[in-house]
């Protein structure tokens, strides 16, 4: 139970773009049509889910006073997951090109474009500093749940960029503004997810 | 006489000719003129550059994150914009130093070794000396190390150019984000919650909440860059195949397209 709490929470109250703002880059980048933004919500789930196994298990059999060292070493958190997660990246992509090679078509060419998305990072980092998730499933239940609801979110701004591409829009607003303006009202809509009272 | 006119006539080309060739000498010098006072006005140069020709967030959109997240509040801008500042000046001040160590192929993790250090230190700076800023920005300081303002400049300026230059194009840069943050903030801090750097002026029937909240920050962007479009101001939005979805290596191959550019 406290897991289906935790991923819709993740997923649907606090949006992982449209309230908390990580990974805008994709985010207003990707979305030109659905079937691209599908392929980099599934690679951002994968890439995520991954990350934070890997640094959830290392923060806490290293760098916490409980670990392996005995000393606290939890300020060493921010440079030791980007590290992670660039050398990860890295390591996903070259192992669906050997092994799965179905896999890599529909998300290879989206691998290389996560190491900047500040959502992976934000992921880890909130984790294993939150003392919510000190449990090893909550806090891959956390994982799913916010790259699930950027999955949501990109497939949704993709699906109204498509529908609004042949309408009349006015000449300052095509290109970026009236697709922050559609973020925008994604963003109102999401808020009302905000009294949905569970748990 | 026919020869003679032809003569005066292929002698006036011939002036013509000469005085055109003039002109452009002149405009040759004038353009190496301007280059030597671009040249000597140094750290006023890469200020101006980064706060009006090259503003980081207006003109190149990069870093949008932080820009979107914690522009609730002008303090909330003014700390993390210059806790941005700090780390992108000492970044590409030891980058530039070390440039000419650092092996091309494993230039990206060094990088991001060096600016996770410049960020960690920061962010011990800020949880000892301002505690309620580091509530306030909370997550958004460690995520500094994503930011692509810093990467971008590290791969684009620093990793080629001297130390002095590297220090005034960050310091530069810097504060153009700074600046930049700051404009949004006191928009939305003005209209969402009615105040203006924390002094409240506006009474509470009066306001718009929604600004503070996150629609606010997207709403607030997209009329900005709607305003850019209008007065066709040179910004990422006016241009073609721009730095849409990966700013790392966005920003790389349009300085290779400027170099190609130029080399043609």
């Amino acid at each position: 139970m406290e897991i289906i709490i935790t991923i819709i929470s993740a997923s649907l109250i606090s949006n992982v773009v449209l309230s908390r703002f990580l990974g805008i880059c994709p985010f207003l980048g990707v979305s030109n049509k659905v079937e691209t933004a599908k392929g980099m919500g599934l690679a951002v789930i994968f890439v995520i889910m991954i990350a934070t196994a890997v640094t959830f298990t290392i923060n806490h059999f290293f760098l916490e006073e409980t670990g392996v060292f005995g000393i606290d070493l939890t300020y060493l958190q921010t440079i030791t997951f980007i590290l992670i997660i660039a050398c990860l990246v890295q390591f996903i992509e070259m192992f669906l090109k050997k092994f799965i090679p179905v896999l890599y078509k529909s998300l290879g060419i989206y691998l290389p474009l996560i190491t900047t998305n500040c959502a992976v990072l934000g992921v880890a980092l909130t984790v294993s500093r939150d003392y919510m998730f000190t449990r090893f499933t909550t806090g891959i239940a956390y994982a799913f749940g916010t790259s699930f609801g950027f999955l949501i979110s990109i497939v949704l701004l993709a699906s109204i960029r498509e529908k609004i591409e042949n309408n009349d829009i006015p000449e300052s607003f095509k290109g970026k503004p009236i697709v922050l303006i559609i973020a925008c009202l994604m963003a109102v809509a999401f808020t009302g997810f905000s009294n949905l009272n569970i748990g | 006489m026919e020869d003679k006119t032809l003569e005066k006539d292929n002698n006036q080309i011939i002036i013509e000719n000469n005085t055109e060739i003039k002109e452009k000498k002149s405009r040759k010098k004038t353009i190496v003129v301007k280059e030597n006072i671009t040249k000597e006005k140094g750290i006023f140069h890469y200020i101006y550059n980064g706060i009006i020709t090259e503003n980081p967030t207006f003109i190149l959109m990069i870093g949008m994150c932080p820009t979107l997240a914690i522009t609730t509040s002008v303090s909330n801008a003014i700390g993390m914009g210059l806790a941005t500042t700090v780390v992108l000046v000492a970044s590409n001040a030891i980058i530039s130093l070390a440039r000419k160590i650092i092996p091309d192929s494993l230039r990206i993790p060094i990088y991001i070794v060096i600016i996770a250090s410049f960020v960690t230190l920061v962010e011990f700076i800020i949880k000892a000396y301002f505690p309620s800023l580091n509530e306030a920005l909370g997550i958004y300081i460690p995520l500094i190390v994503v930011n692509c303002i810093i990467f971008g400049r590290a791969e684009a300026f620093a990793g080629k150019n001297k130390v002095i230059d590297s220090i005034g194009d960050g310091i530069g840069m810097g504060l153009g984000f700074t600046i930049a943050i700051i404009i949004i903030s006191a928009v939305r801090e003005f209209i969402g919650s009615g105040a203006i750097y924390g002094h409240t002026i506006v009474p509470e029937d009066y306001r718009v909440a929604l600004f503070v909240l996150p629609p606010g920050a997207f709403l607030v962007l997209a009329f900005l860059t709607a305003i850019q479009n209008k007065l066709k101001l040179p910004s990422a939005t006016n241009k073609e195949g721009t730095c849409n979805n990966d700013c790392l290596h966005c920003i790389v191959s349009n300085e290779d397209k400027k170099a190609k550019e130029e080399h043609k």
